[in-house]
C-alpha cells in the first residue's frame, strides 16, 4: 500500500474515530507538559515558572489539538458536517420559512422533473431494442395522409428483401389492422382483443427474443399453415393470470383454432412504438400468399447491416423502389414506389421534437421563477439575519466561511425540495404512463431511471447555486461588523438592498409574462382546432365494432347490415344509425378514382381517395352534410348498382366547375355512379387538410373490412350502451363484448397531444403567476414593514391612509410595468420560435398580448393590494414610539 | 537589531522528525521536540504542540510506529520509532534536501561574472 492511499484510508478510519483519538491525545499533551515541567523544575524554576513555562513552551493547547485533528482527519468533511448540522437547527427553527421554501422548489424542480422524464423517454432515450440506432422505418417520399401511401404490398416488400445489400434484414406488419378486429372465444362471452400480423423476421429485426416459448418459424408464414400466435405480455397477464403452461395451449380465436406459441417480454410495447395509444394483444404471421393481391398494407422497417450507414442506404433504396413492382401478376401497374428511410427513433418522436422543446424550456423557466423567489426570500431572511452574521464575523468566522454557510443552507433547501419533487414527479409519471388516451409515443414507458437522476442532481445544484449567490453576494458585499451597531431610528434604509429585490422581482414578473403568452397561444390554437369543422358531428355519435357471419355471402351480408341498422334505429333514444367499415381519425384506407373518360384512364389520371364501404344512414349518423344528390339506399345494395358518394375534394377536383350527380367515376376497379356529394371530413387529424374521400355501398365489388355500427341519438352513449349491445346479441349471440364509443373519443385521441402540452404549459404558466405574484407581494411586503416608521411620521405630518395606500399601489404598479414591459418584449421573440407549433394563431396574436398585460397588471395590483391596506393602517403613534 | 527566528519551511519538521528518530532510537514527542530545538540551537520557531500533527501524519503514511510506554521517570508516554518504510522515506529526504542546500549555495554564490568563482 503507498503511503498516501494508507494515509487516505488512515484519514477516513480517524473521521469516525474522532472521540478516542482525541482523548488519547489529551493524554499525551498531559504526558508531555509534565515531563517539560519537571525538567523545568529540575534546571532550578520555581513550580509555578515551571508550569508556565512548559505550557508556553508547548503552544496553545486548543491550537495543537486542532492541528491534530486537521493532520489525521477530513477537515473539509468536518466544516461541511458542522455547517450541515448548523444549517438543520437554523431550519428548523425557522420551520415556516423551510415549509414554504421547500413546497416551492418541490414544485418547480417535480415539475422539471415531470417533463424530463418525458423528454428523456421520447426524444433522448434509444428505443427498447437491441442496436436501435439500426432500425429505420421505410415509408413513401410524399406520403398524402392516410396509411396507404406510408406502405407496400407483399409482392413489392419481397422484392426489396431479395434486392437490397445494406440491410441485415427487412420485415414489416399488416397497417390496417382496427382496434378488436378479432374474439376470442372461451366459456362465456367472446372477448374483443386486437391482433396484428406481422411478417416474417418482424421480431428478429427488433431484435425481441420471446419472453417463454419460442417466436415464429418461417413454415409458419405458408400458406395453409397450422395458426399460431404470440401473446403480448400484458393481455397474457390479464386474460390468463399468466399462466405459466400457456405455450402449447389452443385458443378459440374468431372461430379459428390457434396454438399459443410464445409470449413476449414486459418491454415489447408494439403500440407505444408504431401507434400511440393503442393496446395490442397478441401478434399472427402475416402469410404473404394471403395477400398478394390486396394492394399496399404493409409498413415496413429494417435494420441496417453493421456499418451501412443511413445515406448509403439511402442512395441504394433510391435505385430499388422505383423498379418495384406492385403485384407480379400484373407488371403492368405501374405504382412508381419511392423509399424514404428514417431512424425508426426519428420516425417515431421526430415529429414532436420541438413540442418537447418548448415544455422543457417552459419548465425551466418555471425553475427560474422558483429560484427568482427563493432569492427573494432568502434575501429577506438575511436582513433578519443580519444581527448574527454580524456577530459570528465578530467571533472570527471569515467571509468565506459565511459564505459556505450560507450555500450549505441552499444547498439543503434545494436537497430537500429534489426529493419532494422526485416523489411528486413519480406520480405524475405514473399517471402519464397509465393515459393509453394520450397518443404520445413511448409514453407507457415513462420511468425514473438514472438519466432522470443525474438530471435531478444537476438542476437541485443548479438551482441552490442560482438562488443561494444573491443573498451570498449581499452578505459578503455589506461591512459585517456595522451589521451588529443598531441601524438607528430606521428610515428608509438599504435602498441598494431593496434595489436588488425589485430587480429579481421584474425579472420574475417577466419570466412570468413569456411563459402566459407561450401558454395563451397553444391555448388559441387549440381552440382553434377544437373549432375546425370536421366535417361530421361527433357530439352525441357513437360507434361500436359489430361481429356478424355473412358466409362470404354478399346477399346475406347486405341482409344482415339492413337488420342491424333497422333494429338499431328502433332502440328508443336513437334517432339515425348506420354503418361503416372505417371510421374518421382511426383506421383507414385508399384506393383511386377517376372521372370515366373517353379514352381508357392511365394510371396517373387517378386520385387516391380514401374509401369507406356504408350503409344508408351513415352519413346521417355521423353528422355528415349532404351537398348534393341522395344517400345509398338499401335498393343499391340489394340490386347490386355501384353508386358513389363523393366529398367536395373529389368533385373539385375531377369535375371542376360541374355538378358531378349523374356521372360515371372509376373508383375501386369499377364503374360507379355518383350520386351524391358531402363536405370533407377531416379524416386523419383535426389539423390536417382533408383529402379525397368516397362512400360506397357494400356490394360485390366494393368488399368491406369489418363493420362499424354508428348510432346518433339525444342520450349519452353509456346510457344506450346496454341496449345496443342487447340488440346485437338478438342477432348474432356471437358478438364480442366490444366497446361502444363516443365518435368524440376518437377526435379527443386525434387532438391528445395537443391537449396535453397546452394543459402542461397552461399548469406551468399558472404555477409563475402564482409565484411571481407571491414575489411581488413578498417585496412589497417587506418594503412596508421596514419603512413603518418612515410611513408614521408621513402620517403624523397628515398623510392620509389612502394616499399612504396609494404610494404603495404606484411603487408595486411601477415594478409590474417594467417587468411586463421587459417580458412583452421576450415574448415577442419566444413566440416566433413557438409560431411552427401554433394552429391558426399569429404569433403576435393581440389578443393574447392583451391579455397577458391586463392579468399581469391584475395579479400584481392585488398582490400590492395587500401589503397597502396594512401599511393604510399603520398607526403613527406605536409606529413612531416602537422605535 | 536581532536575527529573527526561522520559519520552517512545509514539510522541514517532518525530516527532522525521521532523523531523530533514526538517530536517537525510539523516542516521545517531548524527547523529539526537545532534540530538535537544541540541535537547531534554538534557531527554529517551533511550538512544540506543532510537532504532534507532524507525527500523527508520519504515523498515518506508515513511516514511524508508536507505542505506549514509560519513560526514564517512570511517567507514561507514547513512544515514536521509525519504521522501515520511514527509513527509506527519510533517505530520499535527505538526498533531496542535499541536493536542494547544494543548488542553493551555487545559486547564492553566483557573481556577475558568469557564475564562476
Amino acid at each position: 500500500m503507498t503511503p498516501l492511499l494508507r494515509e487516505a484510508f488512515n484519514r477516513i478510519r480517524s473521521f469516525f474515530r474522532k472521540d478516542p483519538l482525541d482523548r488519547e491525545f489529551n493524554e499525551e499533551m498531559a504526558s508531555h507538559l509534565e515531563m517539560a515541567r519537571e525538567e523545568n523544575i529540575r534546571r532550578g524554576m520555581s513550580p509555578d515558572d515551571a508550569r508556565r513555562e512548559a505550557l508556553l513552551r508547548f503552544g496553545g493547547i486548543q491550537q495543537s489539538r486542532e492541528q491534530h485533528r486537521k493532520a489525521r482527519g477530513l477537515p473539509l468533511l468536518d466544516v461541511l458536517m458542522q455547517d450541515l448540522r448548523f444549517s438543520f437547527r437554523t431550519l428548523k427553527r425557522e420551520w415556516g420559512f423551510t415549509l414554504v421554501a421547500v413546497l416551492i422548489l418541490a414544485l418547480g424542480i417535480g415539475a422539471n422533473i415531470t417533463v424530463f422524464s418525458v423528454v428523456n423517454t421520447i426524444l433522448l432515450r434509444p428505443l427498447p431494442f437491441r442496436d436501435s440506432d439500426r432500425l429505420v422505418r421505410i415509408v413513401e417520399k410524399n406520403p398524402s395522409a392516410g396509411e396507404s401511401s406510408k406502405t407496400y404490398t407483399a409482392d413489392a416488400t419481397q422484392d426489396f428483401q431479395q434486392l437490397n445489400r445494406s440491410f441485415q434484414s427487412v420485415s414489416g406488419y399488416f397497417a390496417f389492422t382496427g382496434p378488436d378486429n378479432l374474439k376470442l372465444i372461451g366459456n362465456g362471452q367472446p372477448i374483443p382483443v386486437t391482433g396484428i400480423l406481422v411478417a416474417e423476421g418482424f421480431f428478429q429485426t427488433l431484435s425481441v427474443e420471446a419472453r417463454t416459448g419460442r417466436l415464429f418459424r418461417p413454415g409458419e408464414f405458408v400458406k395453409h399453415a397450422p395458426p399460431v400466435v404470440l401473446l403480448s405480455y400484458p393481455f397474457w397477464k390479464r386474460q390468463f393470470n399468466g399462466d405459466a403452461h400457456i405455450v402449447g395451449r389452443t385458443i378459440d380465436l374468431s372461430n379459428t383454432s390457434v396454438t399459443v406459441i410464445g409470449v413476449l417480454p414486459e418491454t415489447f410495447d408494439f403500440g407505444s412504438v408504431f401507434s400511440p395509444g393503442a393496446k395490442v394483444d397478441l401478434f399472427a404471421p402475416y402469410i404473404m400468399d394471403d395477400f398478394r393481391e390486396d394492394g399496399n398494407d404493409l409498413a415496413l422497417i429494417g435494420r441496417l447491416k453493421p456499418g451501412v450507414t443511413l445515406g448509403a442506404a439511402q442512395r441504394e433504396a433510391d435505385q430499388i423502389f422505383p423498379q418495384l413492382q406492385f403485384e407480379h401478376k400484373h407488371p403492368e401497374f405501374k405504382p412508381g414506389y419511392t423509399g424514404q428511410l428514417t431512424i425508426l427513433k426519428d420516425y417515431v418522436s421526430g415529429k414532436l421534437r420541438r413540442s418537447l422543446i418548448v415544455l422543457w424550456c417552459a419548465v425551466g423557466m418555471i425553475l427560474l421563477i422558483v429560484c427568482v423567489n427563493l432569492s427573494n426570500l432568502l434575501l429577506g431572511r438575511l436582513a433578519a439575519r443580519s444581527k448574527e452574521f454580524g456577530m459570528r464575523s465578530a467571533l472570527g468566522a471569515g467571509r468565506g466561511r459565511l459564505l459556505r454557510q450560507l450555500l450549505t443552507e441552499s444547498m439543503v433547501l434545494a436537497i430537500a425540495g429534489s426529493v419532494f419533487g422526485l416523489g411528486l414527479a413519480s406520480v405524475t409519471l405514473s399517471y402519464l404512463a397509465h393515459q393509453g388516451s394520450i397518443a404520445l409515443p413511448l409514453l407507457s414507458m415513462v420511468r425514473i431511471d438514472g438519466n432522470v437522476l443525474a438530471w435531478t442532481l444537476l438542476i437541485a445544484i443548479a438551482a441552490a447555486v442560482l438562488f443561494g449567490t444573491a443573498p451570498g453576494l449581499r452578505m459578503s458585499a455589506g461591512n459585517l461588523q456595522e451589521l451588529l451597531k443598531d441601524s438607528g431610528p430606521g428610515l428608509s434604509d438599504g435602498i441598494k438592498h431593496g434595489r436588488l429585490r425589485s430587480t429579481l422581482v421584474i425579472t420574475e414578473i417577466a419570466l412570468a409574462c413569456v411563459l402566459v403568452v407561450g401558454a395563451g397561444l397553444l391555448l388559441r390554437s387549440f381552440l382553434r382546432v377544437m373549432d375546425v369543422d370536421l366535417g361530421f358531428e361527433p357530439a352525441r355519435a357513437a360507434a361500436i365494432t359489430v361481429d356478424y357471419d355473412d358466409g362470404r355471402n354478399v346477399a346475406r351480408r347486405a341482409a344482415i347490415w339492413q337488420d342491424i341498422v333497422n333494429r338499431a334505429s328502433m332502440i328508443p333514444g336513437v334517432e339515425t344509425a348506420g354503418i361503416s367499415d372505417n371510421l374518421p381519425m382511426s383506421r383507414n384506407r385508399s384506393w383511386g378514382i377517376t372521372a370515366k373518360g373517353r379514352q381508357k384512364a392511365k394510371d396517373s389520371d387517378f386520385l387516391p381517395v380514401f374509401v369507406y364501404i356504408v350503409s344508408p344512414g351513415y352519413l346521417e349518423a355521423m353528422g355528415m352534410r349532404l351537398l348534393e344528390g341522395r344517400d345509398i339506399s338499401w335498393h343499391d345494395i340489394v340490386d347490386n348498382r355501384n353508386v358513389v358518394i363523393i366529398n367536395e375534394t373529389v368533385a373539385r377536383r375531377l369535375w371542376p366547375g360541374q355538378s358531378p350527380i349523374g356521372r360515371i367515376a372509376l373508383a375501386g376497379g369499377a364503374e360507379a355512379q355518383v350520386i351524391g356529394v358531402v363536405a370533407d371530413v377531416r379524416e386523419t387529424g383535426v389539423e390536417d387538410k382533408p383529402g379525397a374521400q368516397m362512400y360506397l355501398p357494400p356490394t360485390k365489388q366494393f368488399g368491406p373490412e369489418g363493420a362499424n355500427l354508428v348510432v346518433r341519438s339525444k342520450l349519452p352513449p353509456a346510457a344506450l350502451a346496454k341496449s345496443v349491445m342487447k340488440t346485437l346479441r338478438e342477432i348474432n349471440p356471437a358478438q364480442p363484448a366490444t366497446e361502444f364509443k363516443p365518435i368524440q373519443s376518437l377526435v379527443d385521441h386525434a387532438t391528445s397531444p395537443r391537449r396535453f402540452f397546452v394543459l402542461l404549459v397552461g399548469i406551468f404558466a399558472g404555477l409563475g403567476l402564482l409565484l411571481a405574484s407571491l414575489g411581488i407581494y413578498g417585496v412589497i411586503s417587506y418594503a412596508v414593514t421596514r419603512q413603518r416608521a418612515e410611513i408614521g411620521i408621513r402620517m403624523a405630518l397628515g398623510a392620509t391612509a389612502s394616499l399612504v395606500q396609494f404610494n404603495v399601489i404606484r411603487n408595486t404598479l411601477r415594478l409590474a410595468l417594467a417587468g411586463i414591459f421587459i417580458g412583452f418584449l421576450a415574448s415577442l421573440a419566444v413566440a416566433r420560435f413557438i409560431a411552427s407549433l401554433l394552429f391558426g394563431t399569429s404569433p403576435t396574436d393581440p389578443p393574447t398580448f392583451g391579455a397577458m398585460v391586463i392579468l399581469l397588471g391584475l395579479v400584481a395590483l392585488l398582490a400590492g393590494y395587500l401589503p397597502a391596506r396594512k401599511a393604510s393602517r399603520i398607526d403613527p403613534m406605536i409606529a413612531l414610539r416602537s422605535n | 537589531m536581532q536575527e529573527s527566528k526561522l520559519d520552517l519551511l512545509q514539510g522541514t519538521l517532518d525530516v527532522m522528525v525521521l532523523q531523530t528518530l533514526e538517530v536517537l532510537g525510539p523516542l516521545h514527542g517531548y524527547g523529539i521536540a526537545r532534540r530538535i530545538e537544541q540541535v537547531s540551537g534554538n534557531e527554529i520557531l517551533l511550538n512544540q504542540g506543532t510537532i504532534y500533527a507532524s507525527l500523527v501524519r508520519l504515523q498515518q503514511r506508515g513511516w514511524i510506529a508508536a507505542q505506549w510506554g514509560t519513560s526514564e521517570n517512570n511517567r507514561k508516554a507514547k513512544f515514536y520509532s521509525i519504521t522501515k518504510s520511514g527509513r527509506k522515506q527519510l533517505a530520499r529526504d535527505t538526498a533531496y534536501w542535499r541536493r536542494l542546500a547544494a543548488l542553493m549555495g551555487r545559486v547564492l554564490a553566483m557573481d556577475d561574472e558568469g557564475g564562476k568563482n
